[in-house]
């Protein structure tokens, strides 16, 4: 393969200064140029996440901790998704270099088939992207919670077993507002409770065991007791240190004390530009940020690699007797991977 | 057919069936290797806790050997960098280097040293 890479270059091929520079096509030095600065580029948003993570004033999220969902089967499965994802681009990667073979060989029909693997897995990528970015921030059933002392608390599973949030079974309006009724039973049916609880907590309406509705009235909560609650404390506050841990009935005591004499914007769920329930302010915005800069390449590959197999199907580099485009587009799509695994390593694994 | 209205270069990049099939052999070995280091990494990191000990230190260590292994081997096989010319490796490589290494090691450091001023005297 070597000998043939470097083979001579017939001379009415040659560049305008006479020679071919490294002995490579033009488009395919471009295209390395253009690589070098975009990873570079990749490089530099990869440094200041380091840079952010050693001035971090509070605990940084932890991979297996904050990824641990899977679509249809919730959380409980650390890393999952994410290796998934990870081998899901590996494969493309693999199936891309070998259309770039198949090219070598002027196999068309070859090319064809690994080509259109490559934009599928590409594509099922994109979409797996677009699945962790909203478990992202949807964020936990928990959340995270500010405690008396001022100290920031993450739920995780205790010493005994799966960390289950206790279902809430209906409200049972004691009061009446505009919409519901005294004496009304509200389940699932009537309005989604998770997700009403979850803005009754963050709007500080939860008062002991009732929950102001929007609409006026006061409902008791049929909520199941929470089971192997450990709270570990992220950042530290007047009494805990940071990565302490408590656990049993006191975590759920000082978890549910936190908010539940009326007290709003104790509880962060999920994440966006200004919140994150899973560590600092910067984590998020350097998530969405940089897999969202990757999944922004990969969805360009993605189209690249279609208008080129387009021109497959339609017998262009038949005719220009190369398949040199291939090889082009291949280098990009290499590349994204290659910033792909730079990115798990440093936002899921360390 | 060539056309000639159009500059198109190396294009005697070709090989037949049977390096192909040599090629093909190496590109599965490579996905084997990128698959059982991936693997490894996944298993570690649902294993060892973050904990700030000596075992995890040298954990992440591993993580960005292993890291560094893979993205070797995605260059230089899958972007065939091992077989283009040497200059050309070295340039696109080397000025990768120059960059990189005293940006990371200097913004490491820093973050480390803005992290001790926060603590020290708080954020402004």
């Amino acid at each position: 393969m070597a000998e043939l890479a470097t083979s001579k270059i017939d001379t009415s091929e040659n560049w305008n200064g006479g020679v071919s520079p490294f002995k490579v096509g033009y488009g395919k030095i471009m295209m390395w140029f253009f690589l070098l600065s975009d990873a570079l580029t990749f490089g530099g948003f990869l440094v200041s996440l380091g840079f952010m993570r050693y001035s971090a004033q509070e605990a940084w999220p932890i991979g297996e901790e904050t990824f641990n969902g899977l679509p249809f089967l919730g959380s409980g499965h650390p890393l999952f998704y994410v290796a998934f994802m990870t081998f899901l681009l590996i494969l493309s990667s693999v199936t891309m270099v070998l259309a770039v073979e198949a090219g070598h060989r002027m196999d068309r029909k070859g090319v064809t088939k690994w080509l259109f693997a490559t934009i599928i897995g590409g594509m099922i990528f994109v979409g797996s992207q677009a699945w962790e970015w909203s478990h992202f921030i949807h964020g936990t059933e928990f959340g995270r919670v500010e405690l008396a002392d001022g100290s920031l608390a993450n739920v995780v599973e205790g010493p005994n077993g799966k960390l289950v949030f206790g279902e809430i079974k209906s409200f049972q309006v004691t009061e009446a507002g505009s919409e519901y009724k005294a004496g009304q039973l509200l389940t699932e049916k009537d309005l989604d409770l998770a997700h009403t609880w979850e803005h009754a907590v963050v709007a500080g309406h939860i008062h002991g065991n009732s929950i102001h509705l929007s609409d006026g009235s006061i409902a008791t909560i049929n909520k199941e007791k929470d089971q192997n609650v450990r709270l570990v404390i992220k950042k530290e506050g007047g009494k805990y240190e940071r990565g302490q841990v408590i656990d049993g009935e006191d975590a759920i005591k000082q978890y549910y004390g936190a908010f539940n004499d009326g007290t709003p914007t104790k509880v962060t769920y999920g994440a966006n530009m200004k919140t994150n329930e899973y560590g600092p302010k910067v984590y998020a915005n350097l998530f969405f940020f940089i897999t969202g800069f990757h999944g922004f390449h990969v969805s360009i590959g993605i189209i690249l690699n279609i208008i080129i197999f387009i021109n497959v199907l339609k017998g262009t580099y038949e005719k220009r007797n190369h398949y040199e485009m291939i090889e082009k587009s291949g280098l990009y799509w290499h590349f994204v991977d290659l910033v792909w695994v730079f990115v798990f390593t440093f936002f899921y694994l360390i | 057919m060539l056309r000639d209205d159009i500059y198109e270069y190396a294009v005697d990049h070709k090989h037949g069936e049977t390096e192909g099939k040599k090629i093909r052999k190496k590109i599965y070995l490579v996905t084997i290797i990128l698959s059982v280091i991936t693997t490894v990494e996944v298993i570690l990191g649902m294993y060892i806790k973050n904990d700030g000990s000596l075992t995890w230190q040298s954990i992440k260590t591993l993580f960005i050997l292993l890291t560094v292994v893979k993205a070797g081997y995605i260059v230089m096989v899958f972007m065939h960098m091992n077989d283009e010319h040497r200059h050309l490796r070295k340039l696109i490589l080397f000025s990768y280097y120059l960059f990189i290494l005293d940006l990371t090691i200097l913004l490491l450091h820093e973050g480390w040293v803005y992290g001790h001023v926060l603590q020290t005297y708080g954020a402004y």
